[in-house]
């Protein structure tokens, strides 16, 4: 979000002094432009110029940091394919203080465990949001503690009574959790206590207007570090909201909505809830606080929030070596692909179900699939030869067949010259490779 | 102080295309389903209306599918019979269509012949009063026969036949156009083919309102985020007014989500992904959820238990918020 030469440059004082160390105030304002040197250089900017080029200069939504290394907001763009998202929904399960201690145990252990690998990527839950239900501020300090005791995941500390906070918050202010709520009624205590805590907060209220009015007092106490609450808890409330705010905060730089989201979910069924999830992930929620946390309901979640976060200008890929998939030996068959991620993935785990151990030769094509890779001249005999007579199977197969996707089977005559190897054209889809694994006699 | 919102005012908006025929235009149809219209990016109705709320076809194949067993035993004993297959789609799950897809007809498999095809199409037409989607078996050349012999026998029933490919529109099309249905206009996730055949087609004589686009999604965590952001292209497009790209949009859900190991696999093999039950029904249901967020209008669904979960989802997403 920089500002160009000329608009730094409207704000500078225009004596032409060089006491910044560049000749002109225009010069200086190029340098700084182009992220060299910094205003302070400059003894005479004004203050007005300064808070105008540090607003202007700020990104259209804070980077709110809490916690165990979670990031929210920092977002430049309201549609994926216009960028990319940078900084994925940091998602927590809610905890509560009228649980008992057991179940308050539990639970946390179940989120501690939430941990996932699938296709070479590893996916996690970010933390625990534990929520003041009980309405008693020594139970709610109790709970906080023992939560984070057990955990070394990000926190969120949720209550409506300012007591309760100030009681919960300040043992575990090292932990840097997020706090919460700080609403119309109690926002001056709230926010002081984040700000003597140096920590980020809550604003909470009902509605974009009251939420606007808000943030412009909270901000008047001489604190930013702040995450949006709209209050809605209607999922098609919640996306009018989630939208206007990441509109005007990216379309007008609004500056009261240039805070991270957080969004909660209502539905009390764990798979509506998920599915209700999806919505928040998918538009524009930062933080996102759900109650479901069994991995079979939590893993299509992370795995959504994967997807959607990937940069669309940088295709997930895999090393470009040699894969073995199951217990290989000299007469294991050999088959490339490319190392486009989900390519690659999606012929590893039917190479995995034809239960006939293999190699796999993913083939550097910038991550992408085989037709794109064949089209844009990545995936030429000859590379696919070096790469093959490379990898290291020679040494390791006795047979010298080699299966390439069906898609390519035109390349087979100049590969076979190429490599030596004798090409067998596989099937074009990865699907097809059980049963034509199955019919391979090598 | 009252905050100013941003409020987008599109030119144009998503065509509208109806599906099926009742008795007084020529078909046997209960009721009608008509998809698209929206004038607004999905769901935001403080800048527009959704006039038509996205719609469940539901799938039903001539012979017993190789789906997994989470999925086929809440069906009980119909899979083997089409008709009472789709009435129990229509009457227990409250699916708005019938996706029926002719996998009988693969020349490597079945190889039933086009007649038979046509046949288990109209008894399926019998068993239900919600219009029909009907595509083949993914052999192009087999499908232009059956296609047309299904088109024909079911003339006036306004079905939304598939699939029209850039290779391969002409003969479908033409099926359409005689015997007045609709076409699935199918494109691999790239936005200029997907144009492209939607002219090649309209330039054959079938009006812009008789065509539909299968973007080929991929389904959660094998490529969803491709379909995502083509859809959500394309979407913008036809509020720009690219009428090109303005047809209502089908994702075939079932299929795609239900190929991923993810949703197939148990908790046994893979100790660390959870149960089956909720992960297979969740793999399918996110599909869908994420892809009603970039405009999907039609979703092709199989497992009951995900297609309730997108009804909820549906409902909650089109219930107009409180002023
Ligand atoms: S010190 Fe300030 S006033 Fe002097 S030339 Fe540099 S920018 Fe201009």
């Amino acid at each position: 979000m920089g500002l160009t030469g000329l608009e730094i440059y409207k704000q500078l004082p225009k004596k032409n002094c060089g006491e910044c160390g560049t000749p002109t105030c225009l010069a200086f304002a190029m340098a700084l432009a182009a992220g060299k040197g910094a205003l302070d250089s400059c003894p005479y900017v004004s203050d007005a110029a300064r808070e105008a080029l540090d607003s202007a200069a700020a990104p259209p939504i804070r980077a709110i940091k809490f916690g165990n290394g979670s990031v929210l907001g920092d977002e430049t763009v309201l549609f994926r394919h216009d960028k990319t998202f940078y900084h994925p929904t940091t998602i927590l399960v809610h905890v509560s203080d009228v649980w008992s201690d057991a179940d308050i145990s539990a639970k946390v252990e179940e989120v501690n465990g939430l941990e996932f690998d699938r296709v070479g990527l590893h996916y996690s839950m970010d933390g625990i949001a534990i929520v003041n239900e009980s309405g008693d501020a020594a139970r709610f300090a109790q709970v906080v503690q023992k939560v984070a005791a057990a955990t070394e995941k990000s926190l969120v500390i949720l209550s409506d009574k300012v007591e309760a906070l100030q009681s919960a918050v300040p043992p575990v202010a090292a932990r840097k959790p997020l706090i919460g709520s700080a609403t119309e009624e109690n926002y001056e205590t709230v926010v002081a206590l984040a700000k003597e805590q140096a920590l980020p907060v809550i604003l909470k209220a009902n509605g974009l207007d009251a939420l606007n009015d808000l943030v412009e007092k909270a901000q008047a106490l001489g604190y930013k570090e702040f995450v949006l609450d709209p209050g809605s808890r209607k999922p098609v409330e919640t996306l009018a909201n989630l939208t206007h705010l990441r509109r005007l905060a990216i379309k007008k730089k609004f500056r009261p909505f240039g805070y991270p989201v957080v969004a909660f979910t209502t539905k009390n069924e764990p798979l509506d809830e998920i599915a209700e999830a999806s919505i928040y992930v998918t538009k524009y929620a930062s933080a996102l606080v759900l109650k479901a946390s069994k991995k079979g309901q939590v893993l299509p979640l992370l795995t959504l929030r994967q997807n959607i976060y990937t940069d669309p200008q940088k295709p997930i890929q895999v090393e470009p070596t040699l894969h073995a998939v199951g217990d290989v030996n000299e007469n294991s068959p050999v088959y490339v692909t490319t190392n486009f991620s989900l390519t690659y993935y999606s012929v590893e785990g039917e190479v995995e179900a034809s239960k006939i151990p293999s190699y796999i030769l993913p083939v550097e094509t910038d991550g992408t699939s085989v037709l794109t890779a064949y089209a844009a001249g990545k995936y030429e005999p000859e590379k696919i030869a070096e790469a093959l007579l490379n990898c290291g199977v020679v040494d390791k197969v006795k047979h010298r067949n080699v299966i390439i996707p069906g898609y390519v089977a035109v390349i087979s005559g100049k590969l076979q010259e190429k490599s030596g190897w004798k090409v067998i054209v596989g099937p074009r889809e990865s699907s097809g490779i059980v049963s034509f694994a199955r019919s391979l006699s090598l | 102080m009252p905050v100013t919102l941003v409020k987008e005012r599109f030119p144009s908006k998503v065509g509208e295309v109806t599906l099926g025929a009742t008795a007084e235009q020529g078909g046997t149809r209960d009721s009608v389903v008509v998809v698209g219209g929206d004038n607004l990016l999905p769901f935001l109705h403080f800048e527009g209306k959704v006039v038509h709320r996205p719609v469940i076809a539901m799938e039903v194949t001539d012979i017993v599918p190789p789906w997994n067993e989470a999925i086929k035993a809440q069906f009980g004993d119909v899979l083997d019979n089409p008709a009472a297959w789709a009435k129990k789609c229509v009457d227990e799950f409250g699916a708005d269509l019938i996706y029926v897809k002719l996998i009988g007809a693969d020349p490597e498999g079945f190889n039933r012949s086009p007649e038979d095809c046509a046949r288990v199409v109209k008894d399926v037409l019998a068993a239900v009063g919600v219009p029909l989607i009907v595509v083949g078996c993914e052999t192009p050349e087999k499908d232009n026969e059956v296609m047309a012999a299904v088109a024909e026998a079911t003339a006036g029933e306004n079905l939304l036949i598939g699939l029209a490919e850039q290779d391969n529109y002409k003969s479908i099309a033409a099926a359409a156009m005689v015997h007045k249905h609709n076409v699935i206009a199918r494109s691999p996730l790239d936005i200029n083919i997907c144009k492209q055949l939607n002219i090649l087609i309209n330039e054959m004589g079938l009006p812009l309102n008789k065509i539909v686009i299968d973007p080929m999604i991929g389904g959660l965590g094998f490529g969803i985020e491709y379909a995502y952001s083509i859809m959500e292209r394309a979407r913008l497009g036809a509020l720009a007014n690219d009428k090109m790209l303005s047809m209502p949009m089908i994702c075939t859900v079932g299929y795609e989500s239900n190929r991923a190991k993810e949703a197939n696999e148990s908790v046994e093999a893979f100790p660390d992904w959870g149960e089956l039950a909720d992960r297979g029904v969740l793999w399918e249901t996110l599909t869908a959820t994420a892809l009603l967020q970039v405009g999907a209008s039609i979703l092709v669904m199989r497992n009951p238990a995900a297609v309730k979960l997108v009804q909820h989802n549906i409902a909650d997403l089109v219930e107009v918020a409180e002023a």
